[in-house]
């Protein structure tokens, strides 16, 4: 029975029981004036803690309401209907729409990526061939891989003096090694009768990196790639906060810096539906270029 | 001058375990004619494998060299193509694929219909007529060394190096790709060396048979005519008188007579006690020693 079940369903079910359980959670009474006097009412509403509606009731300042305590999803949804609402809209220069700053933290992203994937094959094909540069090599990827991205910020901006490119290096100094030291590992292992094939074929270098090097070992290099797409994901949405740098990243710290904690969890929200569709894309692609012995 | 030859070849490796190289084999020469079909038996680790890689230039000897033609061959090349024992087939490459890589790179002017109709032709040959667009994941071992041939003599090198290429390959399968081997090795008649341990796949493809004595510092102890005539089949070969003395004699050796002589061990360098292998013909009755 274990196995018949439908997984979507439980999806949705869990998906339920969280929401209601979020909802429950942070529902909040409506505000019950019983047992307060005048006096500290009015000093409520001087507080800003409430405020006396048209017809002389007293009800909690939506206002403040949106600070106290965590947002329902009701909250979060009404929010994300309005960020979605106007999604291509630009109020002003740090005030895009959503779709926007998706735009912006994806390019960002890309850019950082690819080229840190391009300069990590290369580079990692050449250790990968040559067993002793790699050895001489290997102790300094070892040093720099640990190496969070973000810590490398302050240097970047200093010395490219440009939070844009700042961010876009962050990117890329996070999705340099993971790639660098597969792709070394992947070429250097690859079986040794692949090369001894090309060798007697007299293929020429170009021809032995495109037709034998680069597609045997693609899986681990993929591998890899899949490690630096993970981690530059990671790594761009923190360097946005400390760069300022208009992005999904930003519209958590911006929404934060408003007091709009509704608007912290749409952004959230908002960077895993980003980083699914980046990565489902990221598959579709790696399926091109791997094979099965 | 024979259209191969191993000159007094020596290899040593770097020993693991410290202390000095260790020697594989020692002053090997081997004389082969052209279109002739050679093999070399010995137990693993004898250094067949290394032999025949150095022939096909991928691995260095320590000393001695190759000649081909009547000039050394340093180096992989295309006159030297090798059937792995593994298939080195490529993954990622579909059988046509893998056997025009080979085809287009033995005759680069070759226009693009030259090569798809010489690929086809050897596909049709090895039998995988309606592979072609299959990769080596969806084939069984006996049709991926079928590919290998194809690959191999597609490219139609001066001399096949056959790297105990049926070894593994179910028993049932082997022998049909034998026959298959033989076949396509009459039209060609392309110079053969072939390593393996399966005596009876080396009688029923070779003209001689190498007999190699175990390492450190194996060599060629015996060189065996099989004297039995060509066309060769499975069924019929063992019905020939000679057969069962040359499948004893070899196994006998590789039993009794592989291990070590001590006298043989100790082949001074100056050469002043070279020992020649042992000829042994079955074509008189008793065995003919030179």
């Amino acid at each position: 029975m274990g196995t018949q079940g439908k997984p979507w369903l439980i999806s949705v079910f869990l998906l339920a029981i969280f929401l209601i359980g979020w909802h429950l959670f942070t529902l909040r009474a409506s505000f019950d004036p019983k047992g307060l006097s005048e006096q500290q009412l009015q000093l409520l509403e001087f507080n800003g803690d409430v405020i006396k509606t048209a017809d002389g009731r007293y009800e909690w300042n939506p206002e403040k309401e949106k600070v106290k305590g965590v947002p329902g999803p009701l909250a979060v949804f009404e929010k994300a209907r309005e960020e979605l609402g106007e999604a291509f809209v630009k109020k002003g220069t740090n005030d895009h729409g959503i779709a926007y700053l998706v735009l912006y933290t994806v390019s960002r992203f890309a850019a950082g990526f690819l080229a840190a994937s391009v300069v990590a094959v290369a580079l990692g094909v050449l250790l990968g061939l040559n067993k002793v540069l790699f050895r001489a090599v290997n102790p300094y990827i070892q040093i720099l891989k640990p190496i969070s991205p973000l810590a490398w910020m302050p240097l970047l901006l200093y010395t490219v003096k440009d939070p844009k490119w700042t961010a876009v290096l962050v990117v890329f100094m996070a999705s340099l090694w993971p790639t660098l030291a597969t792709t070394a590992f992947g070429v250097s292992s690859l079986r040794k009768e692949y090369l001894q094939v090309a060798a007697i074929l007299q293929l020429s270098w170009w021809k032995r990196l495109f037709t034998v090097i680069l597609p045997g070992a693609a899986p681990t290099i993929v591998n890899g790639l899949r490690i630096s797409f993970g981690s530059a994901l990671v790594a761009v949405v923190p360097a946005e906060m400390l760069l300022g740098e208009l992005g999904v990243g930003y519209l958590s710290w911006i929404e934060w810096n408003n007091l709009d904690i509704s608007g912290v969890i749409f952004a959230i929200l908002v960077v895993g539906v980003v980083g699914v569709i980046l990565d489902s894309g990221f598959n579709k692609l790696a399926g091109f270029v791997t094979y099965q012995e | 001058m024979a259209f191969l030859q191993i000159d007094h070849m020596t290899k040593f490796f770097p020993s693991h375990s410290g202390g000095g190289p260790v020697c594989i084999f020692k002053d090997v020469t081997i004389k082969i004619e052209k279109g002739e079909f050679v093999t070399t038996i010995g137990h693993s680790g004898c250094g067949k494998s290394t032999l025949l890689n150095i022939i096909a230039g991928l691995e260095l000897a320590t000393e001695g060299g190759v000649i081909l033609n009547g000039r050394e061959a340093a180096g992989p090349g295309l006159d030297r193509m090798v059937v792995f024992q593994s298939f080195a087939l490529m993954p990622w490459m579909t059988v046509f694929d893998n056997i025009a890589l080979a085809v287009r790179s033995a005759y680069p002017d070759w226009t693009k219909e030259q090569v798809t109709a010489h690929v086809h032709k050897y596909i049709a040959l090895v039998g995988l007529k309606g592979a072609e667009t299959k990769r080596p994941m969806a084939l069984s071992g006996g049709m991926k060394q079928r590919v290998g041939l194809a690959r191999a003599f597609a490219i139609e090198p001066k001399v096949l190096l056959l790297d105990e290429p049926f070894a593994q390959i179910d028993a049932l399968t082997r022998g049909v790709i034998q026959e298959e081997l033989i076949q396509m090795w009459n039209t060609s008649r392309n110079t053969v060396f072939m390593v393996t341990h399966d005596v009876d796949e080396a009688i029923l493809l070779s003209d001689r048979i190498l007999l190699m004595t175990n390492g450190p510092g194996a060599q060629i102890a015996e060189n065996v005519i099989v004297t039995i005539p060509r066309p060769r089949a499975r069924v019929t070969i063992i019905e020939h008188p000679h057969y069962y003395k040359i499948r004893n004699h070899i196994i006998h050796f590789l039993v009794e007579h592989a291990k070590h002589e001590e006298e043989g061990a100790e082949v001074s360098n100056n050469g002043s006690k070279k020992k020649e292998p042992l000829v042994v013909s079955f074509e008189q009755e008793s065995l003919a020693r030179q």
